[in-house]
């Protein structure tokens, strides 16, 4: 069988999640995996929008705060199951996308960043002041997902922290795969096309402003999907997950890692989600030192961390 | 490639990963939001721990085994403030953790403190942390309910019936409003007037204007903190109401007086803790004796006037090595069942009798009735 990068990235992955626990000194290394994995499928979901389709969301995390609060609300007012409340987020979290979407990709431009921007800081605001359906900024309790409990009956007893690891790292390759599958087939071309230039992808038949919407609905179901996961994960939910700071964090864990490959996102999510675990110490500078490292790569690695080692490493190969 | 992206990801992995730190010591684990939006709570609390911590090393420790403290800033998110309590617990392996500065941080907490047996010791103000009580969370701060306790007992006393009500709709201010709507009838008094204002809002006289003129309004209650209260006082002397006006304990600190100006802060009542008026203390009080020395060293400390927050701290600690030197031992079991034995522990909020139905363990006799005289904090009795 012939080694596609695809396949390389989803084996470089799947060797990732199963083999790091051997270097686990402690249970806790457990929940930050399960983490970087969450941030990883948000993440993904900004390679599809802004790396393939070239379009910038500044309020992700508002679709993050939809599928979080699907999970929390869903089962409690309409009795069904979280797992369920997974998808009714993501279709939610879709058709908004699409509403908003549609009439604003007609256009050319930064647009998408500007509406994006006040739709994240609408969803948040809903989530801290209908308090009556939300529990507004004190947050709300998420039910048990109950997938740890059918996997014990079956003879697989894993800890909380397990469970949350290997589920969510699933979810992840799940998730580079889906990307990956679309980066090669004619619509991924067809988003490629025109972030390199609209105009040149018009005059070959591309439908433009569909294409985008395509992208950015697909994007937004990976966002609500990550919050539903968080959310189940943790049992516990505040409008944060909605807040303005997760959608920039989201767009820069991106772009450190490198926006046009999916294994370069992740590994940016991987080290932005590391970082505060590593810099405890001086939390205080902790944005001080994020900021200098965001500059440090904007002006000397432009691609993205990763793309650009594996450049340098490849020609010194050479 | 493979081999270099495998590489580099397990060396982050593992860059991270500390020391395992010798046992001879008690380990006490903090995830507190000394930074981010809730820092004004979160940033003397954090101070107070090392410093506590610093004092009791310095004489000794308990028993002779001194204690280590594991402190983590949260920034007020309680993703974070869950992911740190797991580190607390799995990786630093804590006996006991105290924190979670806002309910959101502490409701994050508590499970995961739930979930491994280790006591849990909350600072944050709402009634669902213990409420259900849980069998490993314990809380310091008094809830808002009882502030709207204590004030309308004092409306009562005062013959008041018709009040007006401008609450902030901020976490603080919305969930004391909904508290004292629900307790407010037991005291034969009716909310003529309720309004909101954004805690961003930089005036407040138009709804003002509403609850005075509102038929029968006798006096005006305040739910809220940060700058809110302060611009609201200053706006209700501008109109010249002159009935009186009641303000919560979220405010209870001399930051509100600087703020709303000595003026138009005159005559204001709050429910507070002894912790601001140390030196009006009766010398029998139990409190006393605790609070003047928190005070001083606090003070002498960080050069920065003591408040109610870091106080909220002092307690967890002062709550959680009276259980260990209880209990003789540093199993977090025992420590969670000496923590439910103590009884008549004066803290800086109050007197702490906890017991397996109440985990707060402070009754309405933990806030006094503060009057604002002349720029400074007056008991009324």
């Amino acid at each position: 069988m012939k080694m596609t990068p695809k396949l390389a990235t989803l084996l470089i992955l799947a060797a990732l999640v199963l083999l790091a626990p051997f270097l686990f000194p402690s249970n806790f290394y457990y929940r930050v995996g399960a983490l970087i994995f969450v941030n990883s499928i948000a993440v993904t979901g900004i390679v599809i929008l802004t790396g393939y389709a070239g379009q910038i969301s500044l309020g992700h995390a508002g679709f993050a705060g939809i599928g979080a609060y699907a999970c929390a609300l869903a089962p409690a007012h309409f009795g069904i199951h979280p797992a369920l409340a997974v998808v009714l987020g993501a279709a939610i979290s879709a058709l908004l996308a699409w509403l908003v979407g549609r009439p604003i990709l007609r256009l050319k431009g930064y647009y998408l960043g500007v509406a994006t921007l006040g739709l994240g800081i609408l969803i948040s605001m809903m989530l801290n002041n209908e308090r009556q359906l939300t529990r507004g900024p004190d947050g709300i309790e998420v039910p048990e997902l109950g997938l740890r409990a059918l996997l014990k009956g079956w003879g697989l007893d894993l800890t909380n922290g397990q469970f949350w690891y290997y589920f969510c790292g699933l979810c992840m390759i799940l998730g580079a795969w889906l990307a990956l599958n679309l980066h090669n087939s004619p619509s991924g071309r067809a988003l490629r096309a025109l972030h390199g230039s609209e105009v040149a992808a018009r005059t070959v038949g591309v439908d433009v402003a569909r294409m985008k919407l395509q992208a950015f609905v697909i994007s937004a179901v990976y966002a609500s999907v990550s919050g539903s996961l968080l959310a189940l994960q943790n049992k516990f939910i505040t409008p944060d997950v909605a807040g303005f700071m997760h959608s920039i964090e989201m767009v820069t864990m991106a772009v450190l890692g490198g926006v046009g490959s999916v294994l370069g996102a992740i590994f940016g999510a991987a080290i932005l989600t590391l970082l505060p675990q590593v810099l405890t110490v001086f939390a205080e500078y902790e944005q001080l030192v994020l900021g200098l490292v965001m500059m440090l790569v904007m002006i000397f690695l432009r691609e993205g961390l990763l793309p650009s080692i594996l450049r340098k490493l490849r020609r010194k190969g050479e | 490639m493979t081999k270099t992206t495998a590489g580099a990801l397990c060396a982050l992995l593992t860059a991270f990963s500390l020391a395992p730190a010798a046992q001879a010591e008690i380990r006490l684990g903090a995830s507190i939001s000394a930074t981010g939006p809730a820092a004004f709570l979160g940033d003397p609390e954090a101070k107070t721990l090392e410093l506590l911590v610093e004092e009791l090393n310095a004489k000794g420790g308990i028993d002779g085994e001194k204690i280590k403290l594991v402190l983590y800033d949260d920034g007020g998110d309680p993703n974070k403030a869950r992911t740190f309590a797991t580190r607390l617990i799995e990786d630093d392996e804590v006996v006991a953790i105290i924190g979670g500065t806002t309910t959101g941080a502490s409701m994050s907490i508590l499970a995961v403190a739930e979930d491994a047996e280790v006591p849990f010791i909350s600072l944050a103000g709402a009634i669902e942390i213990i409420k259900p009580v849980r069998p490993f969370v314990f809380k310091t701060p008094h809830t808002d309910r009882m502030a709207c306790q204590k004030i309308f007992e004092d409306m009562q006393k005062r013959g008041f019936t018709k009040i007006g009500m401008i609450s902030g709709t901020d976490g603080f201010g919305a969930s004391m409003q909904a508290q004292c709507k629900d307790v407010v009838g037991d005291y034969g008094i009716e909310i003529v007037s309720d309004e909101t204002y954004n805690p961003t809002d930089a005036d407040m006289t138009a709804q003002l204007t509403k609850i005075r003129n509102a038929s029968g309004v006798q006096a005006v209650l305040n739910p809220g903190f940060g700058q809110g209260p302060s611009i609201v006082t200053r706006n209700y002397r501008q109109l010249a109401i002159d009935l009186p006006l009641y303000q919560s304990h979220g405010v209870a600190s001399n930051g509100f007086i600087e703020l709303a100006g000595a003026q138009a802060a005159e005559g204001v009542r709050l429910p507070g803790t002894a912790l601001l008026v140390a030196d009006l203390l009766a010398e029998e009080d139990p409190q006393r004796e605790v609070v003047v020395a928190y005070r001083d060293a606090f003070e002498e400390k960080t050069k920065t006037p003591v408040g109610t927050f870091g106080g909220y701290a002092h307690d967890a600690f002062l709550i959680f090595t009276d259980a260990v030197a209880r209990a003789g031992s540093t199993e977090p079991g025992d420590i969670r069942d000496a923590i439910e034995a103590t009884a008549g522990l004066a803290g800086t909020t109050g007197i702490y009798n906890f017991s397996a139905e109440d985990h707060l363990g402070l009754d309405l006799s933990a806030f006094r009735m503060l009057e604002i005289k002349n720029g400074a904090w007056t008991l009324v009795e």
